[in-house]
């Protein structure tokens, strides 16, 4: 069944430089496995369309039952030089939580 | 077991939050970080015109108001409001609080070393562009390395009360109390990966406490008046994460998690001057209602580079808005958007970017927006950068006459012609730690 990704998960997001990383962290551990299904590079990627230029990279932190995605080339040249208004890429994370997932 | 609170997430954060920490409850050491990367540029800038300045302004007075309670509860602060100079700032803190013993930490700030780094052949190339450094090197406005927990330890042990340092790491500020009471040695790598991970989570301040939290933000209890965070630290390097009782907020792993996600590379390899903090080996347990004990944490040794936080001018920038309402609010928006880039091109202006973005309809998320088809209003917001402060200026002048020569139902230029502002940017590089010698001075 197709949900968001709202329905197993909550996040965090934030900057370094130019990449911009989310922190997906499971509801409930048993989520977890569908997370690491569900929310691939290649579709966290598709999702943000133009606004990642670079690769979209993934760590697993089981403990946490939680990935970490890194975004490259996300945040318009990042810190000062940036002419977004989300210049720290505080509000992707939110923005994810869209993203349909096959939910078992 | 030792108490360590932080009261500053940044420059800026609430100026209630230390004195709230030191009021509502027992703590051993208060740590506030100050420092942001662009934030030693603009120290930096400050301290080429007036001698003593160029360290954080709010930091003084701060201790002046809190100096009696910490005297009298044996408080210890560790602090990096020394920008590019902890004596101007060690000297300011003794005016405002006579009769407390004030070290700082000297050896961070290397901007008049760089031609002596490179003489000796670092290239101190970009970490992210591979870049040398020569490529910026007369543009250049401050360099420091980021320093660890051993030295501010060491400032700690001269019996100080208050231990100013510049550029260190916001972890260290946390671990620097840990490793000063505990007597934790360098190679005790474990040790350092943990009171190096209390660190990122309280250096952020409320982040840790039920600000920004996503998880069931609305029943965060009584924001207004949030508690900043508190680390329980035992001498394994062990530790529990909490808030004073009668604060609002709340401390739950869920809200821990977030935190520990914040702003986090590889979670196997977060390195710091001190170790490399394995992320994958923290174990989070609720005990107590805003209680979360951390343990299991494993670390392994420090690098044998420092890093170098380099800031320098990189071009001018100017962004503009003017709102548009419904109907058509996006549409009318758009061909402003295109009137303003065609005028921009017939005035023969060239910028190295022009950025669009229409606040209300994608500006965050852009494709990842839910859809909004007909939004009520919008602002359209346009960005220009370059290096020629002439052409940025000009743009700033292309935006207000629209409201009369462009699409209908344009408003919100009460403001004026936008701001110019110089682009400081951030280059980031290695250097053999060797080169980086620190040292303590009891400011008198």
């Amino acid at each position: 069944m197709k949900q968001p990704l709202s329905t197993v998960a909550h996040t965090r997001s934030g900057d370094k430089g130019d990449t911009s990383n989310i922190g997906v962290i499971a509801l409930r551990p048993e989520y977890y496995p569908v997370i690491l299904r569900e929310v691939t590079p290649e579709r966290v990627k598709a999702f943000f369309g133009d606004r990642v230029t670079g690769e979209v990279e993934r760590f697993e932190l089981p403990n946490l039952g939680a990935i970490n995605l890194l975004l490259h080339g996300a945040l318009g040249g990042g810190g000062t030089v940036s002419l977004r208004i989300d210049a720290q890429g505080k509000t992707y994370g939110a923005a994810l939580l869209r993203m349909e997932i096959e939910i078992d | 077991m030792i108490r360590i609170a932080n009261g500053q997430g940044f420059w800026g954060d609430w100026l209630e939050a230390p004195v709230r920490l030191v009021d509502e409850g027992p703590i051993d050491f208060l740590v506030l970080d100050y420092l942001a990367e662009v934030t030693m540029s603009i120290l930096q800038k400050q301290k080429q015109e007036d001698p003593a300045l160029g360290y954080a302004r709010d930091f003084p007075p701060l201790i002046g108001r809190l100096a009696a309670r910490l005297r009298e509860r044996n408080i210890k602060v560790v602090a990096n409001a020394g920008g590019v100079n902890p004596v101007a700032c060690a000297r300011a803190v003794l005016a405002a609080a006579p009769g407390l013993k004030v070290a700082v930490v000297h050896g961070d700030d290397v901007f008049h070393r760089i031609d002596e780094f490179t003489g000796k052949g670092y290239e101190m190339r970009d970490m992210d562009t591979g870049e040398p450094i020569a490529s910026i090197r007369p543009r250049i406005l401050s360099a420091n390395a980021y320093i660890g927990a051993f030295p501010l330890a060491e400032a700690l042990d001269t019996g100080a009360d208050v231990v100013i340092a510049g550029r260190s790491t916001d972890t260290a500020l946390t671990l620097a109390p840990m490793v000063h009471r505990f007597g934790w040695r360098p190679d005790e790598y474990d040790k350092l990966a943990a009171g190096t991970i209390a660190g990122h989570i309280i250096e952020c301040g409320a982040q840790c406490t039920g600000g920004n939290c996503q998880m069931d933000w609305q029943a965060i209890p009584d924001m207004a008046n949030i508690g900043y965070p508190i680390i329980e630290a035992e001498a394994d390097g062990s530790f529990t994460v909490t808030k004073h009782a009668k604060a609002g907020g709340r401390v739950h792993s869920d809200v821990v998690k977030e935190q520990l996600l914040y702003e986090l590379g590889d979670p196997h390899r977060y390195m710091t001057p001190d170790c490399t903090a394995d992320f994958t080996t923290i174990q989070l347990a609720d005990t107590a209602p805003d209680r979360v004990r951390v343990t299991g944490i494993r670390g392994g040794a420090r690098p044998p580079t420092l890093k170098l936080s380099i800031s320098y001018t990189d071009g001018w920038k100017s962004i503009g808005t003017l709102v548009y309402s419904w109907p058509q609010a996006l549409e009318k928006a758009r061909a402003a958007d295109r009137v303003v880039r065609q005028r921009l091109e017939t005035l023969g202006l060239r910028f190295d970017e022009i950025h669009t973005e229409y606040f209300g309809y994608n500006a965050c998320a852009g494709p990842a927006a839910p859809p909004n088809p007909d939004p009520p209003e919008i602002q359209l917001r346009i960005g220009v950068r370059g290096e020629d402060r002439r052409m940025v200026d000009r743009f700033t002048r292309e935006l207000i006459p629209l409201v009369l020569n462009g699409p209908p139902g344009a408003t919100g230029f009460g403001e004026g012609r936008p701001p110019v502002r110089e682009i400081v940017a951030y280059w980031s590089a290695l250097i053999p730690r060797e080169e980086i010698e620190t040292r303590v001075e009891v400011v008198a």
